[in-house]
């Protein structure tokens, strides 16, 4: 103990500037993919790929404005589900349900809407309360009794099936009538709202990131270089107007008949729920003490947060917002049945957020990894489709592009333990 | 030790003990395990508890963190009795442990960890700039130069490096007490001499310190005190400096030293 002078001029190193310049943003980049960070970088790389091969096979009918516009309402409902499982796999749960459950949440709102001649809004209020009551229950069991959650939402998907078959008769409908809960995924916004939201998302998240970065800086904390700032921006920028711009061209077979432009009101319903929940995940204490629950539970436990709770509400979110996934799924069919969210809606959205870069092994993923992977499996069943591919080959495509995910989750998993990163 | 003494607040040895354990008892069921235990903590001092496997050393630290409570026995506290029913009542005096195991998210970043179940808010939100800028004093104030970035995440640290985070988060709430168990097990030897460096600066900075240790080389190097537990009693505290390690073994393996010299 005698030669321990504490030091003079200590202090954690001044954050390392290594970054500057785009030699360092790149260097930055593959030093963390290469210890086992990849994100959503396979997923964006086989997104291009994906939509490189579709393009070229069938050059006229996957690029279509047409087409684009039924791939976005396609994949809404499985890429909103996939958002509410972002949090439950995040705990390193899963939520087998989800899509049943969905389904079922469809069918009581068919109830309330049609069969009791509600509005839109009291409707949708019941649709997402039923969601929320089978969360609870899922949430309850899992957290309270310590029931596997794999198991307790097996018997929820077999059970829930049965509930809707109930609610709707075997082998009925329920007819979704009312307009606005169909103009969900019929209608698209006038050109000029979507150029207004458009502009609204790029200059916001611009603005947004840019004041923070300059306070950080300022105070001499940690912050983005400007320059990967300006890269982000200008991509987001890029991939926003193309994608509007390219939306609200006339897409009808017959515009003299019907005139259909505009971008999709489903995309808007997934940008909404992409920002409040991205904001909720990120910004807040119960956000931050999900991440640590699926990072390590005991930790959790022990630094005084509530991890029951943290399960019981994640569950419930994810039933919640699964049940607005089975309400764009009625939208779309005008009905509910007792098919509504079965069948491999599901496997399409754990896929969703797995191929996003979810992990299945819990602590990692964002909100976003949902609408990349969305989009992913969209373009997969959408592209085969037009390649005249028998329904099997699309299935066994889409369970490869899974175990794909799962695979490249796994790797970056053990990559990241052997270089000691998270 | 001279280099550090002359910067210790508290006068070795002097004064009222800032946690002070009388009579102790702790039953499980039909095992007793801690036997009227004594225990003095002292401002600025490292006391050092040593004790082999089930001597009721975790027993004893899980008591005063309030993890359960103990049977009988007086719990003084600044010079006063306190009861402590539950990690929240220990947290709230300033008690603060440090697990062997860590309790560490390997899947959040340092600054994330030390604030972890105590985030700071600005209106509903995390205040991150906050919490950045409070979690790089306190390593500063701790002189840890070993982290490259508070914003790295805790995976990629060394054993070393997370026990810092560790210590560093239990200082973080001007705490008082810090328990400090097994703090060296499985290190190498320069982060060890790191985290002792670390555990002697926390004392020197005013903070009462219990390491709990099975090396004796550790204990010998960085303790104040040594309190030995055998079969669940206290059966010396003493100052290091009138015990040799021959005999705090023989006071560990059979609960005296057989020179009469115990306490």
């Amino acid at each position: 103990m005698s030669a321990t002078k504490p030091e003079e001029t200590p202090v954690v190193a001044p954050e390392p500037s290594q970054a500057e310049g785009l030699g360092g943003i790149v260097r930055a980049y593959l030093a963390k993919v290469r210890g086992g960070d990849v994100g959503a970088l396979p997923a964006v790389l086989g997104l291009v790929v994906l939509v490189i091969a579709f393009s070229v096979l069938r050059p006229n009918t996957f690029t279509s404005e047409l087409n684009v516009a039924n791939l976005i309402n396609q994949s809404a409902a499985i890429t909103v589900i996939a958002m509410g499982l972002v949090f439950v796999l995040l705990l390193g749960e899963i939520d087998l349900s989800a899509g049943v459950a969905g389904g079922t949440a469809a069918a009581v709102m068919g109830v309330v809407m049609t069969n009791h001649h509600q509005g839109w809004f009291i409707s949708v209020l019941a649709c997402v309360a039923a969601g929320a009551v089978i969360g609870t229950g899922i949430g309850l069991l899992v957290s309270r009794l310590g029931i596997p959650s794999f198991v307790v939402t097996l018997a929820a998907f077999l059970g829930l099936q049965g509930v809707t078959l109930e609610i709707i008769g075997a082998g009925g409908t329920i007819p979704f009538e009312n307009e606005t809960i169909r103009s969900i995924t019929d209608k698209n916004l006038p050109i000029w709202l979507g150029w207004t939201l458009a502009a609204v998302v790029v200059v916001g998240y611009a603005v947004v990131t840019y004041v923070r970065n300059a306070r950080r800086r300022r105070a001499g904390l940690t912050n983005e270089p400007r320059l990967l700032w300006a890269i982000k921006s200008g991509a987001l920028a890029v991939v926003v107007v193309l994608l509007v711009a390219y939306l609200s061209r006339e897409r009808s077979l017959n515009p003299n008949f019907k005139s259909l432009k505009g971008v999709p009101n489903s995309l808007v319903v997934i940008l909404v729920l992409l920002l409040v929940l991205s904001f909720v995940l990120g910004r807040t204490a119960w956000g931050r003490h999900v991440y640590a629950v699926g990072g390590n539970t005991e930790a959790a436990r022990r630094a005084g947060i509530n991890v029951l709770w943290i399960k019981l509400s994640c569950f419930i979110l994810c039933s919640s917002i699964a049940a607005i996934g089975g309400l764009l799924l009625a939208a779309r069919n005008h009905s509910v049945s007792n098919a509504t969210g079965g069948g491999e809606t599901l496997l399409y959205a754990v896929g969703a957020a797995v191929i996003g870069g979810t992990s299945l092994f819990g602590g990692k993923g964002k909100v976003a990894d949902a609408v990349i992977g969305g989009t992913v499996i969209a373009v997969i069943a959408n592209g085969m489709g037009l390649l005249n591919q028998e329904p099997g080959v699309v299935f066994i495509v889409t369970g490869l592009v899974l175990l794909v995910a799962a695979s490249v989750d796994a790797i970056s998993r053990r990559r990241a333990a052997a270089s000691g990163r998270g | 030790m001279t280099a550090t003494a002359s910067v210790r607040p508290a006068a070795a040895g002097s004064g009222e003990p800032l946690l002070q354990l009388r009579g102790i008892q702790k039953s499980f069921g039909a095992v007793h395990v801690l036997r009227g235990v004594d225990l003095d903590v002292r401002a600025g001092e490292v006391t050092a508890l040593v004790g082999d496997n089930g001597a009721g050393k975790s027993t004893l630290i899980k008591g005063i963190a309030g993890i359960h409570s103990f049977d009988d026995g007086e719990y003084i506290y600044d010079g006063k009795p306190v009861t402590v029913h539950g990690p929240k009542d220990a947290g709230a005096l300033g008690i603060e442990v440090v697990y062997q195991d860590l309790a560490l998210c390997d899947n959040l970043d340092v600054v994330h960890n030390m604030f972890l179940g105590r985030e700071l808010t600005k209106s509903g939100l995390l205040d991150e700039d906050s919490m950045e800028k409070r979690a790089r004093e306190t390593l500063d104030g701790l002189s840890v130069r070993t982290l490259r970035s508070v914003r790295t995440k805790v995976a990629s640290l060394s054993g070393g490096q997370r026990q810092t985070v560790a210590i560093a988060r239990s200082v973080l709430w001007n705490s008082r007490v810090v328990i400090l168990d097994e703090p060296t097990a499985a290190l190498g030897v320069a982060q060890t001499e790191q985290v002792l460096l670390l555990v002697r600066r926390l004392a020197d900075s005013g903070l009462g310190v219990i390491l709990i240790s099975h090396n004796l080389n550790d204990v010998f190097r960085v303790a104040d005190t040594i309190a030995v537990l055998y079969l669940g009693a206290m059966v010396a505290q003493v100052r290091k400096a009138d015990v040799t390690s021959n005999q705090v073994v023989q006071l560990i393996t059979t609960g005296s030293t057989g020179e009469g010299a115990s306490a």
